[in-house]
């Protein structure tokens, strides 16, 4: 037992008494989430000092929004239209959500196949991904008024104008996966003479191929919210137009209620459905 | 057997592609989605873009206007999510299956969450409307409700991850719920919840343009305005803005990811 | 000489089905170094956890120091902690912080709420950490993050965390499981130590028979939730070993031959 001789022998380094010890340590880490924390408090502060509350008494609205909330919750009604017809506008969401998905995920795997780095040049991949966050820094609803120019309000400008975004997320996560690939499996491929495309129907998509279907599902519970919001701000249809009538123009809250209540069931079947996808995403990765 | 496997799997992704095809064929039928015209319409838009759509030396005169928007919804998108945050945190510690009190609160937090979450923020946006009216605070309460819900959601997550295993060990010292929190939970997870919340920010960014459509204030107001009135010049303009703030902010939130994660 | 821990007719169920202990009865007396052997799944983790009832046995009772501790209400069951030091198998140490905050984390059991949460200690209890570490060699690592250690200094660092509770007993969960040969020599030799020279109770649960025999006072063997040996590492046979761990024991037989031939 030598080895409990050396342990006993460490004699232990006693500091002396009255010098205080230290215990935390100041790394660059905790040194930069404190400024973080700092700053976004004082951002907080101010921003509340700057806000435009056009006299507005605060803690009357806040009373009348809890009014509202309930009235929408347990008060809610049909009165504009019909069930069938709120059945057949979440249909039509759902449709352009799907729409949206779809071209968004075609065209991503092109993209994301010329984005991974591994497959292309880290030229060619910082292009892409450089045009991925141009395409992100513009909020969906701006590209939708920007093709509503040239095709009007309608399905056609708010499925083109919320594609950019779906490109830009599934690019990002299309490549990634793309990149997790062993390169190995690519050189086997490359020395037994296989072509470009070969190598990516052959080895590269069936490997991702799990990863890619959560990764698009995921994007689709997200366009269902997006596509919502269009048909609000941008006119696209769907229940979110009826829920922007009921709010803007018939100033009906019951009603609001009622949409709620179809968004929620919708929203919350995806994220059930999602949570299951991302699981997969976790064991397999 | 082996020509048995192939067929197989053939069957199975041409069945695949069979269903997604017809959905989609469903899809377009029911929002009446004009393919030759979503064809058409992107060279138009392109060409429209090139030939309208860019600031003006003219324009430049709104800029301080639309300078002064756009840091309204900066702030309001700032204060919301600290705000937002600040609640995440109460409702992911009693959430998560490592630091909740009881399975009981446990479950209301998750569920109270899960609400919140799900409701757009657009929709928020409409339901404030009614009492908080064309001020920033109805987008202000609608942001802030839709962080909570998402930041409750991304915290339980990196509580349960990040903290498991300490928040064991101190259990096992007989350390009390207080200590176990501030010495073990937070310290391990506050960098990840950090990097969430700039995440969230840039989210909101996003989303207050949107709300600013609806409701009437914040730099989605002044696109809607120059928009409407076809002075596309100046509408451009706030488009450049907001893409140079969003780009600036998500290059900060990277840097400060790097250095604390 | 009194058994310091009594553990009589305990048993566990997860659910309907699965019966995690049935009936485990055995004892400790003060001082002693027990090792708990067996297959993977066979309930060693669990029945450690029941003793400082971080996990509650469904039967039994399970006495600590003359104390029922299945039957201690919150406050007490927190004070019996204190007495109980534990360590795991991945450490279970708060990554982000230094050494000497993870090893004073130990002294949180005795801390009022606000001076736990702002995690305030005084020169005294900052000194105990610093002397405990010098003596596990860590003295030079006091500053450093704990994710910048290496394995076999992390689980110092969870021996330290332990040692300032200053406690009778240590529950050790598979300390060796995540480390290499040498890292694993050097944590066995510490847990001999602290039982040898300060007459702390070792019980550790160990899936290595050579360690467990070379180390222990005494091996308690468990299969499928039940104790199937009880004794010293002297008079385990190779009968006993294919008891303990079933089909599993062919490849183990041949090293418990060496080790008794040396």
């Amino acid at each position: 037992m030598e080895a409990n001789e050396q342990v006993v022998s460490g004699e232990p380094m006693l500091e002396s008494p009255s010098k205080p010890i230290k215990i935390k340590i100041l790394t660059k880490s905790t040194i930069a989430i404190r400024i973080t924390l700092l700053a976004l408090a004082f951002l907080t502060v101010y921003a509340f000092f700057s806000f435009d509350y056009k006299e507005i008494d605060f803690g009357e609205a806040i009373l009348a929004t809890f009014a509202n909330i309930k009235a929408m919750f347990f008060e809610a009604h049909f009165n504009h239209f019909t069930f069938t017809h709120a059945f057949y506008q979440v249909l039509i969401t759902l449709g352009l959500a799907f729409l949206t998905t779809i071209f968004g995920a075609i065209i991503a795997v092109f993209l994301g196949l010329l984005a991974a780095e591994n497959l292309t040049s880290k030229r060619v991949s910082a292009v892409i991904k450089g045009i991925v966050a141009f395409i992100r820094a513009v909020p969906t609803v701006l590209w939708v008024l920007i093709f509503a120019v040239a095709a009007g309000l309608g399905s056609v400008a708010a499925v083109i104008g919320m594609t950019f975004h779906s490109v830009s997320y599934l690019v990002k996560a299309y490549s990634e996966s793309f990149e997790e690939l062993d390169n190995g499996v690519i050189e086997a491929l490359q020395a037994s003479g296989a072509s470009f495309w070969q190598i990516i129907f052959q080895a590269v998509i069936p490997s991702s191929l799990t990863y890619m279907i959560s990764w698009t599902f995921l994007r689709f519970e997200i366009n269902f919210a997006v596509a919502v919001a269009m048909g609000a701000a941008a006119g696209a249809g769907g229940i979110g137009f009826d829920m922007f009538m009921a709010s803007n123009f018939y100033l009906d809250i019951r009603e609001i209620g009622t949409i709620t209540y179809f968004i929620l069931a919708i929203a919350i079947l995806l994220e059930v459905f999602a949570t299951k996808f991302k699981k997969k995403l976790r064991v397999n990765g | 057997m082996q020509a048995d496997f192939f067929a197989k799997k053939r069957r199975n992704s041409i069945g695949f592609f069979a269903i997604l095809a017809a959905i989609t064929v469903g899809a377009i039928i029911i929002t009446e989605y004009d393919i030759v015209k979503g064809f058409e319409s992107l060279p138009r838009a392109v060409t429209w873009a090139l030939g309208n759509f860019y600031p003006t030396q003219e324009s430049l005169v709104k800029l301080p206007d639309i300078l002064s928007s756009l840091i309204e919804t900066l702030l309001v998108s700032i204060a919301a999510t600290s705000i937002g945050a600040v609640f995440a945190l109460f409702f992911a510690l009693m959430g998560s299956n490592t630091t909740r009190v009881n399975a009981f609160f446990g479950s209301i937090s998750r569920a109270i969450a899960t609400l919140f979450r799900n409701i757009d923020v657009a929709a928020w946006a409409l339901i404030l409307l009614f009492s908080f009216g064309q001020s920033s605070l109805t987008g202000y309460f609608a942001l802030f409700f839709g962080s909570f819900g998402f930041l409750t959601r991304a915290f339980v997550e990196t509580i349960d991850e990040v903290s498991g295993g300490s928040v064991e060990a101190l259990r096992a010292t007989g350390a009390n719920y207080a200590s176990i929190i501030f010495q073990s939970v937070i310290p391990s997870s506050v960098p990840q919840m950090l990097s969430w919340v700039l995440f969230m920010i840039e989210t909101n960014i996003r989303s207050a343009t949107l709300i600013g459509l609806l409701t009437g204030s914040g730099i989605g107001f002044t696109f809607n305005l120059y928009y409407k009135s076809l002075n596309y010049d100046i509408a451009s303009l706030v488009v450049v803005t907001i893409i140079i703030s969003i780009l600036l902010i998500e290059s900060i939130s990277n840097y400060v990811r790097r250095v604390i994660l | 000489m009194t058994p310091l821990l009594e553990v009589n007719h305990v048993s566990k169920q997860f659910g309907n089905e699965t019966k995690a202990l049935s009936d485990v009865n055995f004892s400790v007396s003060e001082g002693e170094f027990v090792s708990i052997i067996g297959p993977s799944g066979a309930g060693k983790s669990t029945l450690l956890r029941c003793i400082n009832r971080m996990i509650d046995a469904s039967n039994g009772e399970i006495i600590f120091d003359n104390m029922n501790v299945m039957n201690l209400k919150k406050k007490e069951l927190k004070m019996v902690r204190t007495k109980i030091g534990m360590i795991f198998q991945h450490y279970n140490l708060v990554n982000r912080l230094s050494v000497i905050e993870n090893t004073l984390h130990g002294n949180l059991g005795k801390k009022s709420t606000i001076a736990g949460a702002l995690g305030l200690y005084n020169q005294e209890e900052k000194e105990q950490a610093v002397k405990i570490l010098s003596t596990l060699g860590l003295v030079e690592h006091i500053y450093k993050r704990a994710d910048q250690l290496s394995g076999g200094q992390k689980q110092r660092v969870g021996i330290a965390r332990a040692l300032i509770q200053n406690p009778r007993m240590m529950l050790c969960d598979e300390p060796i499981a995540s480390l290499d040969p040498n890292s694993a020599k050097v944590i066995m030799d510490h847990l001999r130590n602290i039982s040898t020279t300060m007459g702390i109770t070792v019980l550790v649960n160990l899936h290595q028979v050579d360690v467990a025999l070379k180390y222990s006072d005494r091996v308690i063997g468990i299969n499928h939730g039940q104790v199937v040996f009880n004794g010293t590492p002297k008079d385990i046979t190779k009968d006993d070993i294919q008891r303990i761990y079933g089909s599993e024991a062919e490849d183990l037989i041949f090293d418990i031959g060496g080790i008794h031939a040396s």
